[in-house]
């Protein structure tokens, strides 16, 4: 029952694993400091906004069993969020931070419950319904640039607070932005809220003979995810300094359940390994052939067919062969 | 007579043109085992389910303690002290039998918007649930997987979970079902340390564990109640002997099922 991280030395070799990997994150911007070569820092920066709204993902998907194909319109309307008010010159993040997680709480609360009233590959495709629908909103809105999208001048502002203006500013607001939310969703999974979504998931008519209304539930489940994924999108406005409707293409929302699903679904770090996973094949692949996409499905397949742990359950394995050899 | 605890009051339901529960009528009195009795198919579980809320009648009413609970779903009325078990186990397979428990402990302790603490810590539910647990014996399998454990316990794991809920009816539908002859005699004398103490409703093909249990039996036969009433008035009956117990109970005097 226990589950206490006495020292360092009782760690399970995962959890080494990923301390190195956070701890490798914060060094980084030192390594690129002293290469004065960005690139890797824009790469981990797009690493660790993906993995937010994967992990904000798989907090439905994973821990909820909710298979939704439309976690892409938080993106968008987060970093909408950010954009339409900088075009008015609002650049305080103090306002629109909070814009972008209340509009994507407020998004997932009203089409959550239209959605969750069905299930299986009704919620799936219903889901990905709404946010075609916000696509095409933003799409025809020529104000804010249609289909061409819109450039954000300047990056939120947070009253002389912290600057992020700044590749290595932002880098580090992203970086705790990423410790946060982990830490956030870890709490969340292991309380009593997650425990029934963790049984709604498993055996939903039990828990109704149990006495949970698991549909109320699922419900603030779905607008959690989405808060998260709405301050993700925030930080991929400012990050990207522009936004377009392609942020909530389904595509994308495909992208992100694939990032969930390669990582490792209803486990803490799988989604960020996920995320890894697609932005570093996806820069080394995009490189080789421009058929890239096709071995992101081989590997997808390969995935579901013989590894569901995905990559999360892969180094829990090499963890537990590496133990088995030392003792 | 005590006031029942579940009045059931000319429950109907069809599917589709065919009649599955027609017109029952049915009491539970308060600390009775109350046992339905009656051939395949002749509507047990749809009555069980009809009375969990999981499916609503076409017609008729169901009370619960004086208070109409006819239109309630399912965990409305599990949060006012129904309980059921599932005739074909249901359980949250891959939690722990220790979860599994402790969910309904959860329950029945306030909601559970509760986002921040960490539940496998809580000493009040880990202590319930181990307490569930081992009141069917199954404490030395907290920590397994609800998959990882056999038939018979996945049924003892069931009732734990109905009974952790603190219900004031338990709805038991074929709680030996599939059973080996030693797993049945114990979940009788786990039921029976319970007569007095819960009201139940027990679906059951077993008859001798129906025979060994029921304060009342009512018999079923295509959705209609064809007889009601103490066991030994029922293994009397004829009508209930030609229509369920079969010519071989009448000749040698009915008892084993």
């Amino acid at each position: 029952m226990q589950r206490d991280m006495l020292s360092p030395l009782d760690w399970k070799p995962k959890t080494w694993a990923m301390v190195v990997g956070l701890a490798l994150l914060a060094l980084l911007p030192g390594y690129v400091a002293f290469t004065e070569d960005t690139f890797y820092l824009d790469l981990a920066s797009r690493l660790m906004i993906l993995g937010i709204a994967a992990v904000s993902l798989n907090l439905i998907l994973g821990h909820g069993g909710m298979i939704s194909f439309g976690h892409a319109a938080y993106l968008g309307i987060g970093a909408y969020s950010v954009g339409i008010p900088a075009y008015y010159e609002i650049h305080d993040g103090f306002i629109q931070i909070p814009i972008a997680v209340a509009c994507s709480a407020l998004f997932a609360l009203i089409t959550g419950a239209i959605c969750l009233r069905t299930k299986g590959v009704y919620f799936i495709m219903i889901t990905m319904a709404f946010t075609q629908m916000v696509f095409f909103a933003f799409v025809s809105i020529e104000e804010y640039g249609g289909d061409d999208g819109l450039v954000i001048e300047l990056r939120s502002e947070f009253a002389g607070l912290f600057d992020i203006e700044g590749a290595t500013g932002l880098y580090y607001f992203i970086f705790a932005s990423l410790l946060a939310t982990l830490y956030l969703v870890h709490r969340i999974t292991r309380s009593r809220f997650g425990m029934v979504i963790e049984g709604a998931r498993g055996n939903e008519r039990r828990m109704h003979a149990i006495g949970y209304d698991t549909y109320r539930y699922r419900l603030v489940c779905y607008v959690i995810a989405g808060a998260i994924c709405g301050f993700a999108g925030a930080l991929l406005g400012n990050f990207t300094n522009f936004i377009s409707p392609e942020m909530m293409d389904w595509t994308a929302s495909g992208e992100l359940i694939f990032m969930v699903v390669l990582g490792g679904t209803g486990t803490l770090f799988g989604p960020i390994l996920g995320a890894a996973a697609f932005v570093l094949l996806e820069e080394w692949l995009s490189a080789i052939t421009i058929y890239w996409h096709f071995l992101f499905g081989a590997l997808l397949i390969l995935v579901v067919l013989f590894w569901r742990g995905g990559l999360n359950g892969l180094i829990d394995w090499i963890g537990r062969a590496a133990w088995r050899k030392r003792s | 007579m005590a006031q029942a605890l579940l009045t059931v009051d000319r429950l109907y339901k069809s599917f589709g043109g065919v009649t599955a529960t027609d017109n029952v009528d049915l009491e539970v009195i308060p600390g009775e085992i109350h046992a339905i009795i009656g051939p395949n198919g002749a509507g047990k579980t749809t009555l069980v389910t009809l009375l969990s809320g999981e499916l609503r009648p076409d017609a008729g009413s169901v009370r619960f303690d004086g208070r109409a609970i006819t239109a309630l779903p399912a965990h409305a009325r599990a949060r006012l002290g129904i309980a059921r078990s599932f005739q074909i186990t249901s359980l949250m397979l891959d939690m722990t039998a220790l979860d599994n428990v402790a969910l309904a402990v959860q329950a029945r302790s306030g909601h559970s918007f509760r986002f921040w603490a960490d539940a496998r810590r809580d000493r009040d539910l880990a202590e319930a649930a181990m307490a569930g647990l081992e009141a069917v014996g199954l404490a030395d399998r907290a920590g397994q997987t609800a998959r990882a454990l056999s038939h018979g316990e996945h049924r003892l794991l069931e009732i734990a979970m109905a009974l952790s809920t603190k219900p004031r009816l338990l709805l038991l539908d074929e709680p030996m079902a599939g059973m080996g002859v030693e797993e049945a005699q114990r979940m009788i004398g786990f039921l029976a340390g319970l007569k007095g103490e819960k009201s139940m409703l027990l679906v059951e093909h077993d008859m001798d564990a129906v025979f060994a249990l029921a304060d009342r039996i009512t018999v079923l036969v295509n959705g209609r109640v064809i007889a009601s009433g103490p066991p030994e008035a029922i293994r009397r009956d004829d009508a209930v002997r030609r229509a369920y117990l079969g010519d071989e109970a009448v000749a040698d005097g009915g008892g084993a099922g």
